[in-house]
């Protein structure tokens, strides 16, 4: 362990030292992490808050169940545990990288940061591929007794119950509130995605031209670590709720 | 080159160990996930199916969640090293989150609630009013 070589009895709060062993700028990170879990768990606990309320709720396996070049293959949970793996390998490449980092070797810090910025855009390709076909899916749905063709938006959902209608099985508007739920969830984890690619890349620049080794450490990777791998967090919990449950 | 120390307040010394325990967390997250699709599919083919059981389903979302959790902790305590923190701020981080408890209690609580309350207008219908009836099987939830 990192903090073994401590010795035994060290009074942290007598003052002279960093009380927590570790620096300002990895605290300060991992306080606002803390603050951004609130925010995340504040979106979802809504989202679930509305589900609980709500009589009918779509079955994210028939809502989300298209794999692209797939044409109209059901593929229940297939894309999205694409997604899943390579957010968690993007977070391991990631580890890699600090881990290089304690050991001041630059190449390999280069390497695995490349690995990791890939990983997060291969990520929002998926996702703005999974966007564009909702977004664009219409689909026949009985409003009022006259069938319209919506596709799923923040005001639209066309994912309903179905019902017998002229002899033939059509959905019905469902709760109003998905596509809020999702596209706002997901575009505000995307966006974290985004600006964690963005701050991984300047990164990946500043190792290139030697910052760090002037500096002595790569504490940065690790800071910016501390975000990927709160980013790859999220996801899970983001996994779960609109794609398992 | 060595590392240098960040400050001479912090005697924070970085691990500098193997990589086994990386790539041991990855393929731990990576076959919890498979077991978290397994179930998944599982759910589908239970609504697929003649009778859908749904006590059988609402317990393999709770297996689910359940593994969500422990995902969730071998990500801050390996990839985040959280782990290898001193206990105070371990506990500095962890124990706000605490709040989440009973937010999340509370708030799916009053979501059930006002169901009911829609349902029954407010109390004053003593028999349900039930939303149309799904045709498509497995739809409730």
């Amino acid at each position: 362990m990192a903090q073994g070589t401590i010795p035994v009895g060290t009074k942290w709060w007598s003052g002279g030292k960093s009380p927590y062993n570790v620096t300002y700028g990895k605290v300060m990170m991992w306080f606002f992490l803390i603050s951004d879990a609130f925010t995340f768990s504040a979106f979802l606990i809504s989202y679930g808050t509305i589900r609980f309320s709500a009589n009918w709720w779509p079955d994210p396996n028939y809502v989300f169940n298209a794999f692209p070049f797939m044409g109209h293959a059901n593929l229940p949970l297939a894309f999205v545990s694409l997604m899943t793996f390579i957010l968690i390998f993007s977070s391991v490449t990631m580890v890699l990288a600090v881990h290089e980092g304690h050991k001041m070797n630059r190449k390999g810090v280069e390497k695995y940061m490349i690995l990791t910025i890939i990983g997060g855009a291969a990520f929002l390709g998926c996702q703005a591929w999974e966007w564009t076909h909702m977004l664009t899916g219409y689909q026949d749905v009985l409003v009022d007794g006259k069938v319209e063709s919506w596709a799923t938006t923040i005001s639209h959902n066309p994912l309903g119950p179905k019902v017998m209608h002229e002899g033939q099985l059509i959905a019905t508007p469902g709760p109003e509130l998905f596509g809020g739920f999702f596209f706002g969830i997901t575009g505000f984890h995307g966006f974290h995605v985004f600006s964690g690619v963005v701050i991984n890349i300047i990164i990946y620049i500043k190792t290139r031209l030697g910052h760090f080794d002037q500096r002595g450490h790569y504490e940065m990777v690790e800071k910016v670590g501390l975000y990927w791998h709160f980013v790859d967090l999220v996801w899970v919990f983001v996994f779960l709720c609109f794609y398992l449950i | 080159m060595s590392h240098q120390p960040i400050s001479p307040e912090i005697t924070f010394v970085p691990e500098h160990g193997g990589t086994k325990r990386i790539w041991k967390t990855f393929w731990l997250l990576t076959v919890v996930t498979i077991v978290e699709l397994g179930l998944g599919l599982a759910i589908y083919n239970i609504h697929e199916g003649p009778e859908p059981n749904a006590n059988l389903v609402l317990f393999f979302k709770g297996l689910m969640c359940i593994l969500t959790l422990a995902k969730a902790w071998y990500i801050v305590a390996v990839f985040m090293h959280l782990g290898d923190e001193l206990r105070s701020f371990v506990l500095s981080v962890v124990v706000p989150l605490l709040l989440l408890v009973w937010f999340i209690i509370a708030f799916l609580w009053d979501g059930d609630s006002w169901k009911d309350m829609k349902n029954t207008n407010a109390g004053s219908i003593k028999t349900e009013v039930v939303a149309p009836a799904a045709i498509e099987k497995g739809a409730k939830d």
